[in-house]
């Protein structure tokens, strides 16, 4: 079990490193000259080679990665090349809201999506089932944000049941927060449920024709705790999707936060790209990447555990 | 060798009929293609029948309700919104078409190679595969966005880029699979290039896939596309429909319209798209749908042709007794009968072979006896009676109550019996504790000592580990150990040796008999092997489509077999031994070089 914890870890790390030095030459390859973005059209060649000197871009790039590399495995992403302010406070301060929607939203997922496929599992022929397929269809493919916009037409113009926009922090006001974030979570669940329930009903037909089930019903055991069995070893491709269902949220958050005006990590990221504010787009890079990793690793512990083969790889 | 029509003639053909003209008759799906083909007009034709120039401005329009002229009125920068919805529906085919096919252009072809050829190209592949799964797309898009001053075609090639995993995925594992037909072996033995036979039989394995794919791809691509065009990323002076929902969703709350104009174009495009993929998807995959309830076969006519089998014992001295048994089964080509009227009964202490080839029905008796058929089963029967009791009218719930109580059930295959996710201690002990109402402790020590009983030797090890780790054989003496575990007075045993070695058959055998006399329990065995049945059984049943044509003592029946097909049987069973032993001899003979 060691063995494999620090397996994963190492792999997790690797990615981790792939990943950021991959976005480090990718922007600065893409973007080139930021200083055009940062000091806008007027600014004379004179001006912008004083930024460039200042901000460090006149040296070698791999002198500037090893600097911005250095110095971000302690955490210091430096600062932002537009307000100067350190890009690790930045991110502190909006990775809260980020998180709690995209927590709430994994949550919402996994709970709601864990009874629909049980549900429909058990009947997979039933109405919800056939719902289950429909809407399947459909939510896979549209974006978080345009359900957003439908959810903030019906239940929060309409309705008035939440706000339409906004953030309460959560120290703040208990209730005010977790109504700032019900719609945007809900917005992005959306998808994730479908997906998950729908692997878990497939998940069921597969795990109940196998001999097993049929030689534990011969054992006298209830329908209850067959379905236990069935649920443990269906689960796996519904924990996997999980997962990928997770990077998808971080992502999608980033649209959603824009249209909720959530003080999150997606509008810096918008505001940074349009300005070319490379620092900023690392260190939220940085940030998205480990929280996958970290996912993916509390994925391969609960697999482990639900999957005894899984361990001994 | 000519490389002509041989490759064509084995290949298995998807289906009877043409994919499409499948397609053709699920109304959900024409109705989404013709969705889909109408958006594709529009996109092709904007120009032609645009009402308007989509960027011309006109002040007066700003904001304005629909109305003759301007058919869904004017937006925020008083430009007319149906052409400017007309001409976004070009915007956003041709994104989805570039993100397709760079999709396609990266993952299909490193799929394919990484399901053919396999080892360190497929090992590579599947790393960088898994790894830009684990990227956040959208900043690495915004990254792309910020070089490339939101370029479209770049970012939609970008987008291209996270879908291609998707597409990798798909054509390895369709790759890995059609690679391991034997066809193609045949086609590489027939000196048939890789090339050739790349482009012969995995590229046809591959195309359905890449297109079902492709109409799920196409539908995410609009979404981020949008996404970002909702962001003011890549709005060129190209009207499209994410930059149009922005403007409707400033002025949401004043006119409700504006947003609701592109955000249905897009929904209905995404949705239309969504259905041809899992349409085609259904008709490819050809996934069994599971019966339902009230799409079970009908039950069988009670009195439909003759009974067969005979009843030797007083329905009070038998420990089973089934009269006039049917099994039914729902097939795509009709309900079909598999047990056809078999009457049986054994009494306490005595054991009786069901005997036949595969498909006699024998192990559908046994499991409706059980009442375990599978959704698609249905049986009924005169009567079933249990330890004397009739039991075929009591509802199911009391009827399983006497599974693991009354009635143990050993299995065939022993390895697919046991649940791979838990240890063999919780599977024994979880039916005692639930179903015989024992303590942790007790039900712990019941399973230690029926797992020594049936002779394995170091139990706490056994108890410990999980199906995967023990051997067929020892997991056989597992099961049997379950099955026995609830002091039941019948067991039933569907083949109990076949899956394993020889050399352990005879001791699983020898364990049964010991089991069955210890317990005095009736115990029914299923087999299509008479040395099994001279082994250990007093009473032969012999089955043959779904009846049972003959029944007597075993001596009877092997002395003088009543009937031909009895005799065919037993002659065949022992024509299998001879060979066997020839077999045998030959290897030994050879060295023992020759795989067998």
């Amino acid at each position: 079990m060691i063995k494999f914890t620090l397996r994963r870890l190492l792999s997790g790390a690797v990615l981790l490193l792939v990943v950021t030095s991959a976005s480090f030459f990718l922007a600065h390859l893409a973007i080139g000259d930021p200083t055009a973005g940062l000091l806008g059209d007027s600014a004379t060649p004179a001006q912008r080679a004083a930024l460039r000197e200042q901000l460090g871009l006149d040296r070698a790039l791999l002198t500037q990665f090893w600097d911005w590399f250095s110095h971000a495995v302690q955490g210091d992403f430096g600062t932002s090349w537009r307000n100067f302010q350190p890009i690790s406070d930045q991110i502190a301060l909006r990775v809260p809201v980020t998180l709690s929607v995209v927590v709430a939203a994994t949550l919402l997922a996994a709970v709601v999506g864990l009874a629909v496929g049980v549900a429909t599992g058990l009947r997979p022929s039933g109405i919800l089932a056939r719902g289950l397929k429909l809407a399947s269809v459909v939510l896979f493919a549209l974006p978080g944000f345009w359900v957003s916009l439908v959810l903030v037409m019906v239940f929060a113009i309409k309705l008035q049941w939440f706000p339409a926009v906004g953030y309460v922090p959560l120290v703040h006001s208990g209730t005010g927060w977790l109504r700032s974030i019900t719609l945007p979570s809900i917005a992005l669940a959306l998808g994730a449920i479908v997906m998950i329930a729908e692997q878990l009903r497939n998940g069921f037909l597969q795990v109940n024709n196998q001999d097993f089930v049929r030689t534990l019903r011969a054992r006298g055991l209830s329908s209850r705790r067959v379905t236990l069995h069935v649920l443990r070893n269906a689960s796996p491709a519904a924990l996997t999707v999980l997962a990928v269902m997770f990077v998808g949220l971080l992502g999608g958050a980033i649209v959603v936060e824009i249209v909720f005006n959530l003080p999150g990590i997606g509008s810096l990221t918008q505001s940074a790209s349009q300005i070319g504010d490379i620092p900023v787009l690392l260190g939220l890079t940085v940030v998205t990447v480990v929280f996958v990793v970290v996912i993916n690793f509390l994925l391969d512990l609960v697999l482990g555990w639900v999957n005894p083969k899984v361990r001994e790889q | 060798m000519t490389d002509a029509a041989f490759p064509a003639d084995i290949t298995p053909s998807p289906g009877k009929q043409g994919l499409w003209a499948r397609y053709l008759r699920r109304p959900a799906g024409v109705a989404a293609l013709a969705v889909f083909l109408l958006v594709v007009l529009v996109g092709l034709f904007a120009p032609l029948i645009a009402p308007h120039d989509p960027n011309f401005v006109d002040f007066a329009l700003t904001q304005t309700p629909p109305a003759p002229g301007h058919l869904m009125g004017g937006d925020s920068a008083g430009r007319d919104i149906f052409s400017r919805l007309l001409f976004g529906a070009r915007t956003t085919l041709y994104g989805a078409a570039v993100a397709c096919l760079a999709g396609v252009a990266l993952g299909v072809p490193a799929g394919v190679a990484a399901g053919y050829f396999g080892g360190p190209a497929d090992r590579i592949c599947s790393w960088i595969s898994d790894a830009a799964q684990s990227v956040p797309g959208m900043i690495v898009l915004l990254i792309v966005a910020a070089g490339t001053g939101g370029d479209f075609t770049v970012l939609m090639v970008t987008v291209g880029a996270f879908m291609a995993p998707g597409y990798y995925r798909m054509s390895r594992s369709k790759t890995l699979a059609v690679r391991n037909e034997p066809y193609i072996d045949a086609a590489r033995v027939a000196g048939l290039t890789h090339t050739k036979i790349l482009y012969a039989h995995v590229l046809r394995a591959v195309h359905a896939p890449v297109i079902i794919q492709s109409a799920l791809t196409a539908g995410v691509a609009m979404g981020m596309q949008a996404g970002l065009q909702f962001l003011g990323i890549g709005t060129a002076s190209n009207p499209n429909w994410g930059q149009m929902m922005n403007d409707g969703f400033r002025t949401m709350l004043t006119h409700p319209l504006i947003l609701l104009w592109p955000s249905a174009a897009l929904g209905v495009t995404i949705a239309a798209l969504a259905f041809m993929g899992s349409t085609l998807g259904d008709l490819v995959s050809v996934r069994t749908e599971p019966v339902s309830r009230r799409a079970r076969p009908a039950a069988p006519p009670r009195d439909e042709g003759a009974r067969s089998g005979d009843l030797v014992h007083a329905v009070e001295d038998s420990a089973l007794r089934v009269e006039n048994l049917r099994v039914t089964y729902r097939t795509p080509d009709g309900d079909k009968q598999v047990v056809r009227g078999v009457c049986l009964d054994v009494a306490p202490g005595e054991v009786l072979g069901i005997v036949g080839e595969s498909g006699s029905g024998k192990s559908q008796t046994v499991f409706s006896t059980l009442d375990l058929l599978p959704a698609e089963g249905h049986s009924t029967a005169d009567g079933v009676w249990i330890a004397g009791r009739p039991v075929g009218d009591l509802p199911r719930a009391k009827r399983h109550a006497l599974l693991g109580t009354r009635i143990g059930y050993v299995p065939q295959e022993p390895m697919s019996n046991l649940d791979p996710c838990y240890t063999i201690g919780n599977q024994l002990v979880e039916p005692l504790r639930a179903v015989h109402e024992l303590s942790k402790d007790e039900a712990k020590e019941r399973a230690r000592a029926i797992l020594v009983r049936v002779g394995i030797t170091d139990p706490e090890r056994v108890l410990a580990s999980y199906p995967h780790q023990i051997s067929g054989g020892m997991a056989q003496r597992v099961l049997i150990a379950g099955a026995v575990a609830g002091n039941p007075s019948l067991l039933v045993a569907d083949e109990p040796t076949t899956a394993l070695d020889v050399t352990v058959q005879a001791e699983v055998l020898e364990l049964l008999r010991e089991l069955q006399q210890e317990y005095g329990m009736a115990l029914v065995i299923v087999t299509h092997n008479f040395g099994v049945v001279a082994d250990i059984c007093d009473r032969v049943a012999v089955m043959k489509d779904g009846k049972i044509i003959e029944t007597g003592p075993v001596d009877q029946i092997f002395t003088q077999p009543g009937d031909p097909y009895t005799a065919e049987l037993i002659h065949a069973s022992q024509d299998d031994t001879e060979s066997r032993a020839e077999l045998d001899a030959a290897w030994n003979k050879a060295g023992r070089t020759v795989r067998t």
